[in-house]
């Protein structure tokens, strides 16, 4: 739940009108003394006209060092940030040969695979000598391994369906798999907060979209009633199915999503459920299975589960688990399966390793004790900078809180001064979020110690000073209506 | 008759006429009242009294709760994926190897046609190296999108080697083959804009196609004279074609047939109507050219020309992944307005460090490409007197493209006869070659076909190997 004020809104707004107009000043003096140079051949139109690119060249243009900054190191809790420079205001960035150490608190490292691990890492490369770097060819034809079978058999066990598949992105398993699952005459009701991956997904399907409120069970209810009821638009037949989509933690708001109360509509009006777990699977729950395990929902009434493999198990690619039948239609129509190349084998033994120590296979404890620490952590982390009077969004048991700034302003000298300070953070503006609600977005690790994170809040309670993004009262967490009631609020959807 | 009503209607007339010129005696602000006055202000207030009245509609009933609660209890869903049938069964050839020349498929060794490894890159030494060295100091994955620390020194290297290489200013690696294409095309082309397309492309540009909103065009596969009529019918078509964008996008060598576009008609063609031309070269970099540089190199055009060029690195690099390498301004508009780069997980590091040596090893040793030419020449040769079968790919192509001499006339059957043949070919002489196989989202309409992977790596002996297998098998078969 974001409390924006009507100061803040104003004065962010006002930060956007100033660059707005020094934006326009600026494209006005470039035509005027440019006028005569054109990038584009006679006859050609160009690629990106007038206004479509104005955001990006005159207000992200300005902000673009804070964001793209390469590492010469593991993505691990401590960073080689390397060092860039720039002579014409950020339109070109140079690399150096400098670097600088910081504290990561940006990758998404839930349980600490990022880098090499002492029980990952040989398998890894035993299964590249063995099976080399790619198979160079689609999964039906010649590029299922046992790897990728065994995989398949761990992922469905892990999560507690009867089969999987996967495949080699995770992006590509969403916007691929929709539209093999539903067509035109059905009905897609998904979440308005939901990823990029799933909103391409089901406009490429071809079938119908609606939307409900973020995390709103009852207006979930409500749309369903009204669509079941009054059928397709303009031609009155029935619904052929409904898929309703819903993820398990939201990464822009850290929050996790209300799976009972939801599954409990979906069932009521035989609606079909697709649950999207990629920040969720094995940083969430008692042993990694992520929020059904949590919330108290068996995975038997979730249709489909798909979840990532880039956040918690140190690889990269994808999965969906289903009942058969669901997984051996995909098998045979799912075109990242029919045509892409398969999923390279050394990923594939990263994630069996990493999912046999959190399974706790491996013969030692470190899977639970990387689960109890990165809860622990979490919880940590976020209490005390609710204390210190930042205003951070999420839900108790998320690694992912997001840290409200609002201002442009602010967001730039917030990530230079961390950075400064040797403290990698990231920062998110329009358009992932909507425009007066940038915010910066903080991923907690099992890898992180008491002591880093000590420093990270050090750090970010300095620079929070400085740059005045301190909104809320400071002092334990005392949040009740009376105390918020005195600001003046604006409903935010 | 006549007369009586002639009569009656002449009365009526007097005594109406008598009522309108009656003086009264009434005088109101001093204008005398006559008869005519009542009749005409009784008409108004008639008249106003009518237009007072509402118009008839039939009243608007919304459902109740009740019925609602009827209509979903009635709903019946369809089932979310049909009948399972027989048929239907996951049977793929599970490696237990490496998918080299010679790899070892339920238990037994094979001679494998079925990977894209053609320059026999799968199990070299230096590139295994470098791959261990990376995943030793990197991990495997990035840990996230390019924009949030995903980017590690070695992507950056990567694009600076493969835009050197082709001779470009900048490149962008994207992480999965398929996700480049159809990332690339919604990222220049918006609603409005016309798209000219080769019938023939694989699924992931018509998702790009779908995806981009964009009016679009096909063209007869390969046929040059049909896209200068569909340019010509396009170009006269819309009302200003300098103001829209205009784009003409094939594949090098087509999957779905084994062909190659000829690239200098399709620029005469691009430069005589003014459109860009968008180059999908998944099969054809590190193939075709001298030095592998692509099919730019091959047809003698310089590689400015080509407007955007896209790969996948799943094929001669033999690692995974994409690129997408053009102008300045192509590379870097992608950066912040490609879905499948801005909100994906970048590439692994230790394949963008495979990729760098691939491209190295190609550079060092061009004689490989001499190799992989006379074996595609040698198996076309072989394979040209199939019985049943004919060969239907460009004889540079390193996939080998049959299909059937005399279609059935159904897609199961000859599918079915394509599969069987497939099949034993394995059991009995374990050569491995592959069926086309469509998705039900594919709309291409080429027809299907056997495809043979050639490989710098295989051996004389192995390609002839294939072809008596093959010829035996389809005689059987298809007699």
């Amino acid at each position: 739940m974001v409390r924006l004020t009507y100061q803040i809104a104003l004065t962010t707004l006002l930060s956007y009108g100033i660059l707005f107009v020094f934006g326009k000043l600026r494209d006005l003096f470039e035509k005027l003394l440019d006028w005569s140079k054109s990038n584009d051949p006679q006859g050609y139109a160009p690629i990106c006209s007038g206004f479509q690119d104005f955001y990006t060249r005159r207000m992200y243009q300005r902000a673009k060092d804070c964001g793209g900054r390469p590492i010469a190191s593991a993505p691990d809790v401590w960073i080689d940030v390397v060092e860039r420079y720039s002579n014409d205001n950020n339109k070109t960035l140079h690399r150096t040969e400098r670097t600088t150490k910081c504290l990561n608190l940006g990758s998404y490292n839930y349980l600490g695979f990022a880098a090499a691990d002492e029980y990952c890492t040989p398998r890894v490369i035993r299964s590249l000598k063995q099976y080399s770097v790619s198979t160079c060819s689609v999964r039906v034809d010649g590029g299922t391994t046992k790897l990728h079978t065994e995989l398949e058999k761990l992922v469905a066990r892990f999560v507690g369906k009867p089969a999987a598949i996967i495949f080699g992105m995770g992006y590509a398993t969403n916007s691929v798999i929709i539209p093999a699952l539903v067509s035109k005459g059905d009905l897609i009701i998904s979440d308005s907060l939901n990823h990029n991956s799933i909103v391409n997904g089901a406009r490429a399907s071809g079938a119908a979209v609606q939307v409900f409120e973020h995390n709103n069970p009852s207006h979930l209810e409500e749309v369903l009633r009204e669509q079941i009821a009054h059928g397709q638009p303009r031609k009155y037949r029935p619904w052929k199915k409904i898929l309703v989509i819903i993820e398990g933690i939201y990464s822009m708001e850290g929050e996790l999503c209300r799976l009972p109360e939801i599954m409990a509509i979906c069932k009521k009006y035989k609606a079909y459920t697709y649950l999207d777990e990629a920040h969720s699977i094995g940083a969430v729950g008692k042993t990694g299975r992520g929020v059904c395990e949590l919330l108290d929902v068996d995975p038997a009434d979730v249709d489909i589960m798909m979840g990532t493999f880039t956040k918690s198990f140190g690889s990269c690619g994808g999965y969906i688990a289903a009942s058969k039948e669901i997984i051996q239609h995909l098998k045979r129509t799912c075109p990242a399966h029919l045509y892409a190349t398969s999923m390279s084998p050394p990923s594939v033994q990263q994630v069996i390793s990493a999912m046999e120590v959190i399974l706790g296979e491996d013969g030692t404890n470190r899977g639970a004790k990387k689960l109890a620490q990165v809860r622990e952590s979490s919880n940590f982390f976020r209490s005390e900078l609710q204390n210190m009077g930042f205003e951070v969004l999420g839900d108790n048991d998320s690694p992912v809180m997001p840290i409200m700034i609002y201002n442009p302003g602010k967001i730039s000298a917030f990530s230079r001064e961390c950075l400064n300070q040797n403290l990698a953070v990231v920062i998110v503006a329009y358009p992932a979020t909507p425009l007066l609600l940038a915010r910066a977005r903080i991923c907690i690790s099992a890898a992180h110690t008491r002591k880093d994170l000590i420093k990270g809040l050090e750090v970010i309670s300095k620079v929070g000073d400085l740059v005045g993004i301190k909104y809320l009262p400071v002092g334990p967490l005392n949040r009740k209506a009376k105390d918020l009631s005195k600001l003046d609020l604006i409903k935010i959807e | 008759m006549a007369s009586a009503m002639v009569n009656i209607t002449a009365s009526v007339l007097d005594w109406v006429s008598l009522a309108f010129d009656a003086p009264t005696k009434a005088v109101v602000f001093g204008v005398p009242i006559d008869g005519h006055l009542v009749v005409e202000v009784l008409l108004v207030v008639v008249i106003l009294f009518q237009l007072t009245r509402k118009s008839y509609k039939p009243p608007k009933k919304p459902l109740t709760e009740k019925e609602i609660d009827e209509l979903c209890d009635e709903w019946v869903p369809e089932p979310l994926t049909p009948q399972i049938t027989e048929d239907m069964t996951d049977d793929a050839p599970i490696l237990e190897s490496a998918a080299g020349p010679h790899a070892i498929v339920n238990g037994k060794e094979v001679l494998n046609f079925a990977s894209a490894n053609y320059l026999g890159l799968i199990g070299n030494e230096k590139i295994t190296d470098s791959c261990v060295g990376a995943l030793e100091k990197y991990g495997v994955g990035s840990c996230g999108p390019r924009g949030f620390y995903g980017t590690i020194d070695v992507h950056l290297d990567c694009e600076q080697k493969i835009a050197k290489f082709l001779g470009t200013p900048d490149s962008i690696l994207y992480s999965y083959g398929i996700s480049t294409i159809f990332s690339v095309i919604p990222a220049f082309c918006k609603k409005g804009d016309i798209i000219v397309a080769d019938e023939g492309v694989h699924w992931a540009v018509q998702n790009g196609l779908y995806l981009s909103r964009s009016t679009v065009a096909y063209f007869k596969h390969n046929d040059m004279k049909s896209l200068e009529n569909k340019l010509e019918e396009v170009t006269r078509r819309s009302k200003h074609p300098e103001k829209i964008r205009r784009y003409i996008v094939v594949e090098s060598i087509y999957q779905n047939s084994g062909q190659i576009a000829p690239l200098d008609e399709i620029l005469r063609l691009k430069e005589k109507y003014r459109f860009r031309i968008i180059l999908d070269e998944s099969h054809s970099f590190g193939v075709l050219g001298n030095s592998g540089r692509g099919l730019a190199e091959q047809c003698g055009v310089p590689i400015e020309k080509i407007d955007i060029i896209t790969a996948g690195m799943g094929n001669a690099l033999a690692t995974d992944g994409g690129f997408c390498t053009g102008s300045v301004r192509v590379v870097d508009h992608q950066r912040l307005s490609s879905a499948g780069y801005v909100f994906s997980a970048s590439l692994p590091p230790y394949l963008a460090s495979a990729a760098i040596a691939a491209v190295d090893h190609l550079e060092e040793n061009p004689s490989i490409l001499a190799n992989l030419r006379a074996n595609i020449a040698t198996l076309f040769n072989e394979l040209s007197d199939v019985p049943g079968l004919v060969v239907a790919s460009h004889l540079l192509s390193p996939i080998v493209f049959l299909k059937l001499k005399k279609s059935t006339g159904s897609d199961k059957a000859d599918m079915h006869l394509l599969e069987s043949i497939a099949k034993r070919v394995l059991e009995e002489d374990s050569v491995l070659i592959v069926t086309t196989k469509r998705s039900s989202l594919d709309k291409c309409p080429l027809p299907i076909g056997l495809r043979l992977f050639v490989s710098a790596s295989h051996s004389e002996s192995d390609l002839l190997k294939a072809a008596t297998s093959l010829k035996r098998v389809a005689a059987l078969v298809l007699s």
